[in-house]
């Protein structure tokens, strides 16, 4: 029972939500400070009591988004941890973690996450095309210049090798990828947050644009202006404050390696069992009590493969196991309830993160899944290669 | 091979993967070997992953490969590139083990399949510039060494 002594011991006691998708003229610090804004204010505390900061900065505003530069930015005095991160989209969840050992051992009292990011600019204009050129070097050189020789740019390409490496191995389909995509738009048309509300088919999949072969464009997750500020608190003190406690049951994190040779197969193996192990065991649980799964979803593929690996189906079976729509609305296993950043907003994790304590609280409205008292929320970051697990209860 | 025509990126080494790219415009596979375990490792860094060990070399690589996964790129991402959408890429695994980003030479898009035997081919694409790139092995024959 490796952690157990940590079990419910940290809450989730403030989530705030900026304005959320295509929204200009703002920075990222900007949508952070709201954010934070709106996080204490959720919480019932005040800008006083905020003792800690980690910062999880996107794409478009590094700088300004350090942890000192926030934090000046913020205004607050004397803190007692601070620290810029980045996991990638494992970091939502892995902040988390941090911020609440530092709350059970007293190193801080009330520990604000964020992530915010202001990658589109301008409407109209490509605002993905930050990520799209990544890799994209104008003098090719050295071993990681044949990425630009042979034309590989972005972290669509990327993906797109790890899924068709799942087809081969496994005889998943497209279709199968796509009724993941129609499950998370079943979900967003609930979501007043979501930023495409409207009905997706699986035809309509289909007749979605190639991106990069064997993702379309319906597989790829939005790009998003915006951000999201969660509050890390002592369980005992949360009672005492605003919400509903969203107590932390469990938390663990997998970082397979990514070797790049015969018989390490990264594209198919997450870091989530690693992850699953020590969270599970912490938080006394096993699959069967999990009521609602966030899911990061940056592709469509990776909410197959996090499910595969955490065992809810066995390997290679994901695409049979979603293909029944089980992860939309009145499916077994409710998925990305706000509409993941498929359909609703890309936060990195902040977007599973946001919704998985929304449901535990129980404020998710028309789309709030009635038993709702484990849920469990995945991060996941670059190619496979960080996986974070947080198992969120409504009660301890 | 003509070489005047050739629009795309063109490799240039660094220091640490020059003899990546020497090899290649003699068409030989090259890659690194640690001496202290005998490892083959892409890409080219000084210390082994497994042992630790900086005591290294590089060393011909045999040049067979399977076809270990692919993608067809829809996107225009870079001016060179954008005429010649949609187009296929690769990442091979070496018999020696590493696994390789490149071209497949040959094989439409509906007979590409994980596992596909394939051989090094050599594209000189300019006086001082070979791309390396894999064809299948019943296209012209396995790969000699």
């Amino acid at each position: 029972m490796e952690g157990r002594e940590l079990r419910g011991k940290a809450a989730i006691t403030g989530l705030g939500i900026t304005e959320m998708g295509r929204i200009y003229g703002h920075d990222a610090p900007h949508f952070a400070a709201e954010a934070v804004q709106r996080a204490v204010a959720d919480a019932g505390l005040r800008k006083q009591d905020i003792d800690g900061l980690l910062v999880s900065p996107g794409v478009a505003s590094v700088g300004g988004m350090s942890g000192v530069g926030l934090q000046n930015y913020l205004g607050l005095a004397n803190l007692r941890l601070l620290s810029s991160m980045n996991v990638g989209g494992a970091t939502a969840a892995i902040m988390v973690q941090y911020a609440a050992l530092a709350v059970i051992h007293r190193m801080a009292d009330h520990v604000v996450c964020v992530f915010a990011d202001a990658p589109l600019r301008e409407p109209g204009r490509g605002g993905g095309a930050v990520y799209a050129g990544m890799g994209r070097s104008p003098r090719p050189s050295g071993m990681g210049g044949l990425y630009t020789v042979y034309g590989v740019f972005g972290v669509n390409a990327h993906y797109a090798l790890a899924a068709r490496r799942h087809m081969e191995l496994y005889g998943t389909t497209s279709d199968q990828l796509g009724a993941i995509a129609v499950a998370e738009r079943a979900w967003a048309r609930l979501n007043p947050l979501a930023e495409h509300r409207e009905p997706m088919t699986l035809d309509g999949y289909r007749a979605s644009r190639w991106v990069v072969e064997p993702l379309r464009l319906f597989d790829c997750c939005l790009v998003s202006n915006g951000g999201v500020a969660v509050i890390v608190s002592r369980a005992e003190e949360a009672n005492d404050l605003a919400q509903p406690p969203a107590y932390i049951l469990g938390m663990g994190q997998g970082h397979p390696g990514d070797f790049r040779r015969k018989g390490w197969d990264v594209e198919t193996q997450t870091g989530a069992p690693i992850a699953k192990e020590r969270a599970f065991s912490m938080a006394g649980i096993t699959l069967e009590d999990i009521d609602v799964v966030q899911a990061y979803d940056c592709y469509t593929y990776t909410v197959l493969v996090t499910l595969e690996d955490y065992g809810f189906c066995k390997k290679g079976e994901g695409g049979p196991f979603v293909e029944d729509g089980r992860l939309g609305p009145g499916g077994s296993l409710p998925t990305n309830t706000g509409g993941g950043q498929l359909s609703a907003y890309y936060m990195w994790g902040m977007t599973p993160l946001s919704e998985g304590v929304i449901q535990v609280r129980g404020q998710g409205g028309a789309r709030q899944v009635p038993k709702h008292d484990v849920v469990l929320v995945t991060g996941n970051g670059g190619v496979l290669d960080h996986h974070s697990t947080l198992v969120l209860g409504a009660g301890v | 091979m003509t070489t005047s025509a050739y629009t795309l990126p063109i490799p240039e080494a660094d220091a640490a993967s020059a003899p990546f790219f020497e090899g290649a415009r003699r068409h030989e596979l090259m890659l690194m070997r640690c001496r202290a375990c005998r490892a083959w490792r892409l890409p080219s860094r000084p210390r082994c992953p497994d042992c630790w060990s900086t005591d290294t070399e590089w060393a011909r690589a045999s040049g067979r490969a399977t076809l270990y996964s692919w993608g067809i790129m829809h996107q225009k991402l870079h001016p060179a590139f954008a005429e010649r959408v949609p187009y296929q890429f690769a990442i091979v695994e070496l018999e020696e083990g590493p696994r390789i980003v490149s071209s497949i030479v040959g094989v439409p898009d509906s007979a590409l399949r994980a596992g596909l035997p394939l051989h090094a081919v050599y594209d000189d694409v300019a006086d001082d510039a070979t791309i390396v790139r894999f064809a299948p092995d019943s296209a012209d024959g396995p790969a000699g060494a």
